[in-house]
């Protein structure tokens, strides 16, 4: 289960950058050939954000096809599937250009700290 | 900079989003790499062993730190939920052994190797193995550092695992196909295993050997000593 690491990296990262301020929302992008079951991550995303600056935020994950050029017919296609054979000739000989990522892409946070009227 | 959360604009109403684009894993990424730096500088070479547990790991390293006995020395780190097993098995050779229990982590993690290669204090030049909690997924994601990765499978897991398990096969430099002296009693086809393994990851080699009885283990130390002269 490296999902709960994984939750705890984001949570971590995110409490690091903003301290205090609350956090509403927390956008992911993982890569479908990452090795991530992204259910398992919502589960334990409310788990670990309890207590924390980003408890109730809310969790939107994108999870981008991968990309792959074949090494044997030059053949470039978007790939779901975590092994990576060429639909055109078969071969397993194939770089992968993206969909192993993943990361922390923006967050939402919330209005906690209105300025003061004077300096509006 | 906006005090609250960091951006670079000077007075905004909060409620906004800030883009990180920051990956996921870039905290262990950065300590991972420290890692392999000193490591690199100590001229280490540190083997990531992975494999489902029961596979014989702690076997094949009982094994390599007898026979290769009089070379650089060897030293352990040994990752397991629980218990100081493995550790015992390994000191019982001589070796220095460092434990790592994970709780209910299911991997290795490259703070922790931090940790454990500070208590280990390998000397420069040794070789150093870092054997990761027995699980054919969760370590495969989280770089320690290390100088090469070994996956262990065993003849009696069924040759499909490269396809269950991709993740874990696609990323290793050598997989040794461990207890080859079982192969006439059970059903594995080593054929379709490496077929198998070749379409997650066609570069690896693949070493054939069987700790207990020593079949094909000088090719595991021909493999380790190329990769210690890179």
């Amino acid at each position: 289960m490296h999902e709960l690491s994984l939750t705890q990296s984001v949570v971590s990262a995110i409490t690091e950058r903003f301290g205090e301020t609350r956090i509403s929302v927390v956008r992911l992008e993982i890569g479908k050939l990452s090795g991530v079951v992204v259910d398992s991550i919502r589960f334990c995303f409310d788990l670990v954000a309890e207590g924390t600056t980003l408890q109730g935020a809310r969790l939107e994950i994108d999870e981008p096809s991968g990309s792959a050029r074949c090494r044997d017919c030059a053949h470039e296609f978007t790939v779901d599937d975590p092994i990576v054979l060429c639909p055109n000739c078969d071969s397993a000989n194939v770089t992968v250009h993206s969909g192993r990522d993943m990361l922390i892409k923006s967050v939402e946070v919330t209005p906690a700290c209105a300025p003061p009227a004077a300096a509006r | 900079m906006c005090a609250t959360c960091g951006c670079s604009v000077t007075e905004h109403d909060h409620g906004h989003t800030v883009t990180l684009e920051q990956k996921v894993l870039a905290h262990n990424d950065k300590l991972a790499e420290r890692n392999r730096e000193w490591l690199v500088g100590q001229d280490i070479l540190a083997i990531n062993l992975m494999s489902s547990p029961g596979s014989g790991k702690t076997t094949l390293l009982e094994r390599t730190i007898r026979d290769l006995a009089g070379g650089p020395e060897i030293a352990v780190v040994e990752g397991d939920q629980e218990t100081e097993f493995d550790a015992d098995r390994i000191r019982a050779t001589g070796c220095r052994v460092v434990q790592l229990n994970t709780g209910a982590g299911c991997h290795l993690d490259a703070e922790m190797l931090h940790r454990a290669l500070h208590s280990l204090d390998p000397r420069p030049g040794s070789l150093v193995f870092v054997e990761n909690v027995g699980n054919l997924v969760c370590p495969a994601l989280f770089d320690l550092g290390e100088s090469g990765r070994a996956v262990v499978m065993s003849v009696t897991e069924g040759a499909d695992k490269p396809l269950k398990y991709p993740h874990m096969f696609r990323t290793a430099d050598v997989v040794l196909l461990n207890k080859v002296d079982l192969l006439p009693y059970v059903d594995f086809a080593v054929d379709r295993f490496r077929e198998y393994l070749n379409r997650v990851n066609p570069t690896v080699e693949l070493l054939q050997v069987s700790a207990t009885r020593g079949d094909g283990i000088r090719d595991w130390y021909t493999w380790l000593s190329e990769r210690k002269s890179r």
